[in-house]
């Protein structure tokens, strides 16, 4: 699967232009029809075998979390902002790509050896980090990177034995899942995938998508939180590396259709695939704004459990991954309207 | 009505997971309707035509109920818990809760929480379902529950769990029995998934596209010991909405419910309402929009396993419904 | 039409988020003259369609300012004194001493009262005075205040258009009347152009409180391409940073994952085409404006936006400088005039 260059490509949340340029060069070819609605969604129907097959949307968002240039300082620094969330603290001392030119930077801090003791534990506000792209006044740094230019974690992709690291894995991971099942033998019914944009600043590309979908059905496929470290109190992981797809039964955003879930449960025990629950209240998904759309939309969530989501390296297993696209395929197969069913 | 309202609010149905409640309504306003049916989201909608010379109204009370959805099980079969739906934890604490397949827990907090000084997080809680390991836990992660309060008469007031928002379910039901003429094609939405997203009411309220939606639910009070300043009154009729966290009620679905009220004798306050919010919020901004207005039952001790309303208030929103239902609009 | 007087009518006409009727009228008449054809939906929102001189079927622009302001509701009667609530994102720490229209049965003016400085505790003077302990005061005896007034009617801040130094003018809601006034300006100019595209011009309601407005008239306009317009931070003298522009030196054109970049280059070589200064306004996430509803409407709307600089937002005293809502005007009807037929903003990558 092309988890690689996928996380690599360059795609802050309003700027996916280069995921969806190697996603429509995966994708060509092994659907009927592709195109880009007016948020820069991309869509793709992979028409189905049987002619009384269901419409099953299937969505995974292009975009990441990362930073917007809002200003210059008399040095030459960018002042920045977050597109979508993430932690500040994770910012500091870390390097960056500036805009789709991938300028590199970097982000440090007032050196330790001139803090106060006090000091050595505080947090840096955001509003007084930096960027250091190496300009040497404001000009500079304006003409290099204008107030709007946006910004994402320089991190390569990297194997690490059964697991591999890389940044935007969510949700470049399900971004590879579903162009793996695109790319694989039609199933009965008819796929419309879109590869969202904006998932991040609020679910936006996939509520526009489904609106223009009109599906019987959605699944929505995530990179989602593993917090399966070493912790003081017992308690859950949220996810877990290693123990298959991560199932949402209820997150923030939405509830899973119980018939839906009941499938795909019963799909992973039949084919003797490894899955798990998602901790239930944590998050949200692009199922939040599909199953609300028109008259509503039975939806369900599935995802790749990954460690360090909206930071700059992640980590994912690989046998998850498979897992999770063998988990879909056998899901779509057994899939018939019945499962939407409600007494 | 007494009868429907001890079942309704008695039975099991947090957001998700409004099978059972549904089943019982359906056989609750059998023979009420031209036409039932389920939405995709789970909604149960009940027409009724009308002679067809006024307009397409939309009533939704909501079906399902707050709860508890099982987080975490821990070696010794304790159970972490999130909420579904907005979780008080000071109401929590020491309540019994009941789960899909009949095991009852207990919940309370972490020994060494100080609770003399301060309010637990739902984090600082746990479930006990009398269970001694993960093994052997009756129930697991995802597993759904409700809390158990059971059904008291006292006369003017009745007790229960999930008077929010059974009993505006137990209204409607109850002006679809009594409700003779109308002329216009009404549709009776017991919604799902309220008291999450609101997305049973919304996406009802799209596919049926009315001129107007009016939904029934309960509001706060402010004649408690010390209550912060809220101008609704237990007893003193059904409350009009003027605006919560979420809406502006539509000022001409205001005035028309002030007007039923009005001509049908009964008393009636208006609300203003600072936290929280109903289905008909997001009713108002489907497809082109809607306007839209609410009718509060008034409601002391909202989200804990003890709701308390008065049946003055209570037959008085009934009797609103059905002046409304009768005119012209 | 003259700028300050169009302020000063705009501004000092009533109409709370929800209660919009007044400026609903207000903006009808000013209007009406200038466009084909004006309705209005179910929630009030005002719809002004211009139709355009290409070819049939014809794409349709939305121009959408909101007429909504904020302001207070009762909440509560006591002893003849009324208890309040906010409507919309109305600040606490500008109200203790506020003149107040209260809209009951006849409109009642008002003070919001506080205790003197003389009886107030030491330790209290430097906090906020919290939502429970204002009152408004219209100075008449319980019984007549009960019989005027209900809880649930509505309260506006009084203040008539001040005109300050430089072109400058304070009053109450110049967020959003400002832009109210630039979307009139600009239809003036358009009934005396050609413009291929059908205008949409929209004065929403509710924006103030959850955008409900934009979200129903986008759904029901269905436009091909939209253009908001609101108000954004200016420098103060006692305030400034990156998230304030200058006053007096254009409007902001906002860039982010809102808006559609095609719509943003349009604008910006507009502008330099007619050489109005503007400024460019990151917007990382959500706008807080109409826009961000508009965008996701049906199958989604490119969309784009100008913002007005105005200093002390959300308080009745907002500074704006005339000329900036006239530049606003002028670059929204050229951009809206140069729109040709067969445009459609798309992603390059699009085959």
């Amino acid at each position: 699967m092309m988890l690689k260059e996928l996380a690599e490509a360059f795609g802050p949340s309003g700027n996916e232009k280069e995921v969806r340029a190697v996603l429509r060069g995966a994708v060509e070819g092994h659907v009927e029809q592709m195109w880009v609605d007016s948020l820069g969604s991309l869509h793709a129907v992979k028409k189905g075998t049987s002619s009384s097959g269901m419409r099953v949307l299937l969505t995974a968002h292009m975009d990441e979390v990362g930073l917007m240039v809002i200003g210059h300082d008399e040095k030459g620094g960018l002042r920045v902002r977050t597109i979508g969330g993430i932690d500040e603290r994770v910012l500091a001392g870390k390097a960056v790509w500036v805009g789709s030119e991938r300028i590199p930077g970097v982000i440090g801090l007032k050196p330790i050896h001139l803090l106060e003791k006090k000091e050595r534990s505080e947090v840096t506000p955001l509003r007084q980090l930096v960027i250091d792209i190496g300009a040497e006044g404001k000009e500079e740094a304006r003409r290099l990177a204008p107030v709007g230019t946006t910004a994402v974690f320089a991190t390569p992709f990297r194997e690490l034995g059964t697991a591999v690291m890389g940044k935007a894995f969510d949700d470049r991971a399900g971004c590879a899942v579903l162009a793996e099942l695109l790319r694989g033998e039609p199933f009965r019914h008819t796929l419309h995938a879109v590869f969202t944009v904006q998932e991040e600043v609020g679910l936006r590309g996939a509520r526009v998508a489904a609106y223009a979908a009109e599906p019987e059905c959605a699944f929505v496929l995530e990179g989602t939180i593993a917090d399966d470290l070493p912790r003081e109190k017992e308690g859950s992981p949220t996810s877990e590396l290693g123990k298959g797809p991560v199932i949402t039964v209820m997150d923030r955003s939405f509830t899973a259709h119980r018939g839906l879930l009941r499938l795909i449960v019963a799909a992973a025990e039949e084919a003797g695939i490894p899955y798990q629950f998602k901790q239930p209240g944590i998050g949200g998904t692009d199922a939040g704004a599909i199953h609300a759309a028109r008259s509503g939309v039975p939806s369900a969530a599935v995802a790749v459990p990954c460690r360090y989501i909206h930071g700059p390296a992640c980590l994912l297993q690989w046998s998850d991954l498979e897992h999770t696209a063998q988990l879909m395929r056998e899901t779509l197969t057994r899939l018939t309207r019945r499962a939407l069913r409600r007494d | 009505m007494k009868k429907t309202i001890e079942r309704l609010t008695q039975a099991f149905g947090p957001s998700g997971f409004e099978e059972r409640i549904r089943a019982l309504i359906r056989d609750e306003i059998a023979g009420l309707a031209d036409e039932v049916r389920v939405t995709p989201l789970g909604s149960l909608v009940a027409t009724r035509r009308g002679s067809g010379s006024g307009k397409r109204l939309m009533l939704a009370a909501h079906m399902d109920e707050i709860g508890v959805m099982v987080t975490y099980v821990d070696e010794k079969g304790f159970l972490r818990f999130t909420g579904i739906g907005g979780l008080f934890p000071g109401y929590c604490l020491g309540a019994r809760v009941v789960f899909e397949n009949g095991t009852v827990g207990v919940i309370d907090v972490e020994g060494k929480f100080d609770r003399r000084s301060k309010m637990p997080g739902l984090e600082d809680l746990y479930i006990d379902v009398g269970a001694r390991s993960r093994a052997d836990c009756p129930v697991r992660v995802g597993d759904a529950g409700g809390f158990v309060g059971p059904f008291v008469d006292r006369g003017q007031h009745l007790i229960a769990k999930t008077m929010d928002d059974r009993i505006g379910c137990a209204v409607l039901i109850e002006v679809m029995r009594r409700l003779q003429e109308t002329p216009h094609e009404v549709h009776v939405v017991f919604s799902s998934q309220e008291e999450t997203t609101l997305s049973g009411a919304q996406t009802a309220a799209f596919e049926i596209d009315p001129d107007i939606g009016i939904a029934v639910d309960v509001t706060g009070t402010g004649d408690r010991p010390e209550s912060r300043p809220v101008a609704v009154e237990l007893g003193k009729g059904p409350a009009v909405k003027v605006q919560d966290a979420w809406m502006v009620a539509h000022p001409r679905v205001r005035e028309l419910l002030v007007a039923a009220a009005e001509a049908a004798g009964v008393p009636y306050q208006m609300e203003v309402m600072e936290m929280g919010t109903t289905d008909a919020a997001t009713v108002q901004t489907v497809r082109a929009g809607v306007p839209s207005g609410c009718l509060s039952i008034p409601c002391r001790y909202i989200h804990s396993p003890n709701e308390l309303v008065d049946v003055g208030d209570v037959e008085g929103a009934v009797r609103v419904l059905l002046e409304l239902l009768r005119r012209e609009v | 039409m003259e700028t300050i007087p169009l302020l000063k009518q705009l501004s000092e006409t009533r109409g709370l988020a929800g209660a919009e009727g007044p400026i609903r009228e207000a903006v009808r008449s000013l209007w009406s003259p200038l466009v084909d054809e004006v309705r209005e939906d179910g929630l009030g929102n005002l719809i002004a369609l211009r139709h355009g001189s290409g070819p049939a079927p014809r794409p349709r622009l939305m121009l959408a300012a909101h007429m909504d302001e904020i302001g207070l509701r009762v909440s509560g009667i006591e002893k003849g004194f009324l208890r309040v609530t906010a409507v919309g994102g109305s600040d606490l720490r500008v109200l203790p001493g506020a003149l107040v229209v209260v809209h009951g049965q006849r409109d009642l003016p008002g003070v919001i009262g506080m205790r003197p400085p003389h009886v107030t505790p030491a330790d209290e003077r430097d906090k906020a005075i919290p939502w429970d302990e204002l009152f408004v005061d219209v100075g008449l005896p319980e019984d007549q205040v009960r019989a005027q007034v209900r809880v649930g009617d509505p309260i506006s801040f009084e203040r008539e258009l001040v005109e300050l130094k430089n072109g400058l003018v304070a009053g109450k809601a110049l967020d959003n009347r400002a832009s109210a006034a630039a979307l009139t300006l600009a239809l003036e100019q358009l009934a005396r152009t050609r413009h291929a595209w059908d205008i949409v011009a929209v004065a929403t309601v509710q924006e103030e409180v959850g955008l409900y407005g934009a979200i129903t008239s986008a759904y029901g306009v269905a436009p091909t391409l939209a253009l908001a317009v609101d108000v954004t931070f200016a420098d103060q003298s006692n305030y400034s940073d990156e998230h304030t522009f200058a006053i007096g030196k254009g409007p902001a054109i906002a860039i982010g994952p809102n808006f559609h970049p095609h719509i943003v280059e349009r604008l910006k070589k507009t502008a330099d085409a007619l050489e109005i200064p503007y400024h460019i306004e990151p917007t990382p996430g959500r706008s807080g404006t109409d826009a961000w509803a508009i965008q996701v409407s049906r199958e989604g709307v490119p969309t784009g936006l100008l913002s007005i600089p105005v200093r002390y937002m959300h308080q009745p005293v907002e500074v704006v400088a005339a000329r900036d809502v006239e530049r606003t005007a002028r670059l929204m009807a050229a951009f809206a005039a140069e729109l040709e037929p067969a445009y459609r903003p798309a992603w390059e990558d699009e085959a």
